[in-house]
């Protein structure tokens, strides 16, 4: 009883220079829910844009037919005419708009010119009952989360009544609570005939909703996988994608532990606009030499606050608690007393926070240590060139030279070169937020082994992960976070996912 | 056949660069020609020099300002202000010159510390803040002159302006000879830099030049400034103002390049949430580039105040504009992170040979401004368009290739789109 919806066949797109597709096939049912795999530039994306019509129809070979008859789409309006509507990772919301506006951008709810507001937010209210977000279509869209942004990017597919609904990384911004509620509604919209592809890194949501995966590695199908064929296995897809088993996804580490580094006591972290509001709440926590730490918590629990506000007070405003190295009372008021006393923070978005990506590697290795280059004020631009060189090395960023722009790097060289800049001011704490979001499964490899090399040399790590089992294969010792609060402190040995869950969740209950 | 690739890919890669450059030597060959050879003659060339040296200096703070992502409305005001308090200080209260020409920069120091006060610490846009600083001061400009020129000044301060360097052959030779040497010497020491920098580049494989174009470059480089020196020499020499501006560029193009202010300055317009958070203190460093903006913008009144030998209520009107045109014709990046010093000059140059060019011609300002407006635009539309062909960057293999089919849109550099950077890296 499975009938097609879509088919692409041969499909072949040239970049100058680089096969970005090659004779990909691409074979979609009717109603079923379609997962795209393949690492970080495999061509996935691409593919979508080819099916979407960003690419228009004479810019690339092969055919594609939906419900049986062959598209030309010169642009995306083509496509949605067809019922095949794309959400993009990064969402496309105009933040002062009202939910409703949102939704009928582009496709007014108008009689002859002028906006029938009170269609338009009739309908879009059916709309959000449809998706089930519980919000007031008037509401603008910058006062909601980014889990009921996702949401309201549903709806208005909805509204252009969509028959192929495509996906891309719907849930890399998504806390584990939102991130299911999509998935719901996802498996919700199929009962209702929709077929959708999604992409996605994450492999248990694909096991969770796919009736179907397709594989691409370089620019190359390498296999569709039926659940129905039972075919949908974690090492299977893994396989698929790096094109040879990872034999183990973390690297094996013997713990050296010493003394205790630093330790955070009754740390509190007040919101910065909303001054009533605690983020976090009397936090206490330590780290020692050796040792890699985990932060677990859902999103909203306060890890990245409590670490921002911990290096140089970059987040929120009222602070109470302190700050102990080595037993002795710190001050971290500014990140530069915070790296001066040996501490670095690398960001968990690396391309807004951490790096400046129109500057070259090693200006953006030496920029949190410019003092330690310079004499006289004056930076020894040999000596910038050397040390570079050598993290280039011994930290392999895959880069023609270190005076490459680090905006053209591949994410997980990208945080290569995040990495190298802490690791050149010379702490002995790093905290890393979310090390490895955005890397693909091979580079992610090699970021758990820098931070157990890290590690080995005496360093305390503390690293903050919404992957459970990232923290489980690479930490120590997990500390779990929910609403502000340090709610679980659980030895590696005692954790298991739904342990952390358990504390992650608590304040819930 | 691969050297030849090779070169020309480096040329594309440097197109904005190289073009800049080839694009001033054509306006200046373009006007030598119309003009009937008016404009390369000694005389005017060091009008040409004295006359621009205003905006140049402006030129240097603005490009830093720039860089860092901000603007400065407010210059041409405190130019015109800061002539009014010289005049004042020296021609009303008899100050002598040396205690009044560091008196003003201070004064400078004090506006741009006004100025910066208000954008970095209390966060209110620079646009804003130095809209509002250029009416404040053409206000205080006027109330200072009680809308009267002050005039004259004594000849020590207009040397600042009009005035040449001692001439050691005592008038008696056809060349000026110290200009000469200063000029032979700056040449040499030039080659020896370039010389000297590409043999470190090579040592840490940083090199991308290929030989051909370095020596050109470089040979020509050397060219120009003999010739200039040539005509300078057969003139009245070196016009004092013109080392003035040599060792503001000179000492400036350190800073930026090497100093750990002038990295933080970059890291602040490239990224500035990644400089916060790499310890850099943001708001002392925009702080003190505003203070820097109002020490040049004193010195440029002070110097266009000596060359008028008055201190006008109008003095410095517009110079905001042609020292910002300059910095974007020089390739400054409107989004920040992007500029160099020496860009800026080049940009400065073009500006003023353009407004010297035309009136030898005898063309009003009115069409002046056309044309100058016109460049502008031209200017920063080639590095738009320039950047959305190739990508940004200077990977020069690729740039080669892309010269014939323009790349997808999703190649440029995005920094949001993930998927999009991982491409570039394959």
């Amino acid at each position: 009883m499975k009938t097609p919806i879509l088919q692409m066949r041969g499909i072949t797109k040239t970049f100058p220079g680089v096969k970005a597709l090659q004779d990909v096939t691409l074979d979609v049912n009717r109603g079923e829910v379609h997962a795209i795999c393949g690492e970080n530039g495999a061509g996935k994306s691409t593919l979508m844009k080819v099916l979407s019509g960003v690419y228009a129809h004479n810019t690339f070979d092969g055919e594609i037919l939906f419900e049986n008859e062959p598209c030309t789409f010169s642009s995306i309006s083509d496509s949605e005419k067809r019922g095949i509507v794309i959400i993009h990772q990064e969402l496309a919301l105009s933040p002062y708009l009202s939910i409703a506006e949102n939704i009928y951008l582009g496709n007014e709810q108008a009689t002859n010119g002028w906006v029938d507001w009170r269609k338009t937010n009739l309908e879009a209210a059916k709309l959000l009952a449809r998706v089930g977000l519980d919000e007031n279509p008037v509401t603008p869209v910058q006062h909601i989360s980014v889990g009921k942004q996702q949401l309201v990017e549903i709806a208005k597919a909805l509204s252009k009544e969509v028959k192929l609904l495509i996906l891309d990384e719907p849930t890399a911004a998504l806390n584990d609570e939102d991130s299911g509620h999509l998935l719901d509604l996802i498996l919700h919209l199929k009962g209702q005939g929709v077929t959708s592809i999604i992409i996605s890194h994450k492999l248990n949501e694909i096991r969770k909703v796919a009736d179907a995966v397709t594989i691409i590695r370089d620019g190359k199908t390498i296999e569709t996988l039926r659940l129905d064929e039972g075919q949908i296995t974690q090492e299977r897809i893994i396989r698929g994608m790096v094109g040879r088993d990872l034999e183990s996804l973390y690297p094996e580490r013997e713990p050296n532990i010493g003394e205790e580094v630093l330790r955070i006591e009754d740390w509190s972290v007040r919101h910065p606009q909303d001054h009533a509001r605690m983020v976090v709440r009397n936090a206490n926590l330590h780290v020692r030499k050796g040792e890699v730490v985990g932060l677990a918590g859902l999103m909203g629990a306060g890890r990245t606050e409590l670490a921002m506000s911990v290096f140089g007070r970059t987040y929120g405003t009222a602070t109470s608690g302190k700050v102990y190295k080595y037993g002795e009372e710190i001050n971290t008021a500014t990140v530069s007393d915070a790296i001066r006393h040996g501490i670095a923070y690398a960001t968990e978005d690396r391309k807004h926070y951490g790096l400046n990506l129109i500057e070259d590697i090693k200006r953006n290795i030496s920029l949190a240590s410019l003092r330690k280059l310079a004499k006289r004020g004056f930076v020894d631009k040999n000596q910038e060139t050397v040390v570079a060189n050598g993290y280039r090395t011994s930290m392999n960023i895959k880069a023609p030279s270190v005076a490459a722009i680090t905006g053209k790097l591949s994410g997980g060289n990208q945080q290569k070169v995040v990495l190298s800049k802490w690791m050149f001011s010379d702490p002995d704490v790093l905290i890393l937020d979310e090390p490895t979001r955005g890397i693909d499964v091979g580079a992610k490899f090699e970021i758990y082994t820098i931070i157990a090399r890290l590690a080995a040399e005496g360093k305390a790590v503390i690293v903050i992960s919404s992957e459970l089992p990232e923290l489980l294969g690479i930490c120590d010792r997990i500390y779990t976070l929910a609403a502000g609060h340090i709610t679980g402190e659980v030895p590696i040995a005692e954790a298991t996912q739904e342990s952390l869950m358990h504390y992650m969740t608590k304040e819930k209950e | 056949m691969s050297a030849l690739r090779e070169s020309l890919g480096f040329l594309t890669s440097r197109l904005r660069q190289v073009g800049i450059f080839v694009a001033l030597i054509l306006i200046v060959l373009l006007f030598q020609g119309l003009t009937g050879g008016i404009l390369l003659e000694p005389q005017n060339v060091t009008n040409l020099v004295v006359q621009n040296s205003y905006i140049l200096i402006l030129a240097i703070g603005m490009v830093m300002v720039i860089i860092a992502g901000h603007i400065d409305l407010s210059v041409g005001s405190v130019a015109g202000f800061i002539g009014a308090v010289a005049g004042v200080m020296i021609v009303h209260w008899g100050w002598p010159w040396w205690a009044a020409i560091p008196a003003c920069l201070l004064v400078g120091a004090l506006v741009g510390a006004w100025q910066g006060y208000w954008i970095a610490y209390v966060g209110i846009p620079a646009f804003i803040v130095t809209l509002a600083g250029m009416l404040i001061f053409r206000g205080l400009t006027l109330i200072t002159l009680k809308n009267q020129q002050i005039t004259p000044f004594p000849a020590e301060l207009r040397a600042l302006g009009g005035g040449f360097l001692p001439d050691i052959s005592g008038g008696t030779s056809v060349l000026e000879w110290l200009t000469v040497i200063l000029g032979v010497g700056a040449t040499v020491a030039l080659l020896i830099q370039a010389l000297k920098e590409r043999r470190i580049r090579r040592k840490f494989d940083l090199e991308s030049e290929p030989m051909v174009w370095f020596v050109i470059k470089t040979a020509f480089t050397a060219l120009l400034m003999l010739i200039i020196t040539f005509l300078l020499a057969s003139y009245r020499g070196t016009p004092i103002v013109l080392v003035v501006l040599a060792a503001l560029v000179i000492a400036y193009t350190a800073l930026m390049n090497n100093s750990v202010f002038g990295r933080h300055t970059y890291a602040i317009g490239g990224n500035l949430h990644a400089a916060e958070l790499s310890g850099i203190k943001t708001k002392a460093v925009t702080f003190r580039l505003f203070v820097n903006m109002g020490v040049l913008a004193a010195l440029a009144g002070l110097v266009f105040t000596a060359r008028l030998n008055s201190a006008q209520p109008a003095g410095g009107t517009g110079f905001e504009l042609d020292s910002i045109a300059a910095a974007f014709i020089g390739g400054a990046a409107v989004t920040g992170g992007i500029g160099t010093v020496a860009g800026a000059m080049i940009g400065g140059l073009i500006m003023g040979v353009l407004n010297n060019g035309m009136s030898i011609l005898g063309l009003g300002t009115d069409y002046q401004q056309l044309i100058k407006g016109l460049v502008l635009l031209v200017a920063v539309g080639f590095d738009i368009f320039n950047k959305n062909r190739s990508g940004g960057g200077s990977d020069l293999g690729k740039r080669f290739r892309l010269k014939t089919t323009p790349p997808p849109a999703e190649e440029k550099l995005t920094p949001v789109a993930s998927e999009t950077v991982e491409a570039g890296a394959k």
